[in-house]
């Protein structure tokens, strides 16, 4: 399940829904990404996508960690428009056989969201905005799949 | 006609989201050269490392051929989660 959404969502409540009525599941790993407000530098959090096209290129990604890692399932679930300090911005629960998969997709999965992704991030502060794109440490994180 | 869109800090370069060009240029370069000669700094803007092109919603590597009613989008560096 991919979605995106314009409105705050409840991290618990996703990852509950997401561990019911497994059998064969022996593992569910979560991450959850959340806005920094950087100390006050922060005020809000501006993410654009590109409505079909972000869902589409982030289905790919999820299809390579599915047949990567052996995955049973998987849900990412991805705010846009208008976020604060404190809210989740991304949620990525991976579902496997055993941990080690898990944890490894949802590692994967969050390398591959942070710099492939299309989301465009803008970051309001008191003296104006500023883009913020990949840093040379999530480019580094991105290599170590390759 | 060929539609253009800018999304991220190009749209805030360019001032616009969206465009139509009319007539169509026949490839992406020639595309490039028509916003290049309204507004250097745009044109130099969509060249600059990791700004991505995608032809009807599909990433493509320098120059391609525009179909008469493409839709070409200019994507700057991508940073989600």
């Amino acid at each position: 399940m991919i979605r995106l959404t314009q409105e705050p969502f409840d991290p618990g409540a996703e990852l509950t829904a997401f561990c019911r009525d497994r059998a064969e599941t022996g593992a569910v790993a979560s991450f959850v990404g959340i806005a920094r407000g950087e100390g006050g530098a922060a005020i809000v959090l501006e993410l654009e996508a590109w409505p079909g096209f972000t869902e589409a290129r982030i289905a790919e990604i999820a299809s390579e960690a599915t047949r990567r890692f052996g995955l049973h399932d998987l849900a990412i679930v991805h705010r846009v428009g208008q976020i604060a300090p404190g809210e989740a911005i991304v949620l990525v629960l991976t579902a496997s056989a055993h941990r080690r998969e898990a944890f490894q997709a949802c590692d994967f999965l969050m390398d591959y969201l942070k710099s492939r992704a299309p989301f465009w991030k803008k970051e309001h502060g008191p003296g104006g905005f500023r883009w913020v794109e990949p840093t040379v440490r999530d480019l580094a994180d991105i290599d170590r799949w390759n | 006609m060929t539609r253009v869109l800018l999304f991220g800090r190009l749209r805030d370069r360019a001032d616009w989201r969206e465009r139509v060009f009319e007539p169509s240029p026949a490839t992406l370069f020639a595309l490039k050269a028509l916003i290049g000669a309204e507004d250097a700094g745009l044109a130099e803007a969509l060249d600059a490392p990791g700004v991505q092109a995608a032809v009807d919603r599909n990433l493509v590597r320098g120059d391609v051929a525009l179909a008469p009613g493409a839709e070409v989008a200019f994507l700057p560096p991508m940073s989600g989660g």
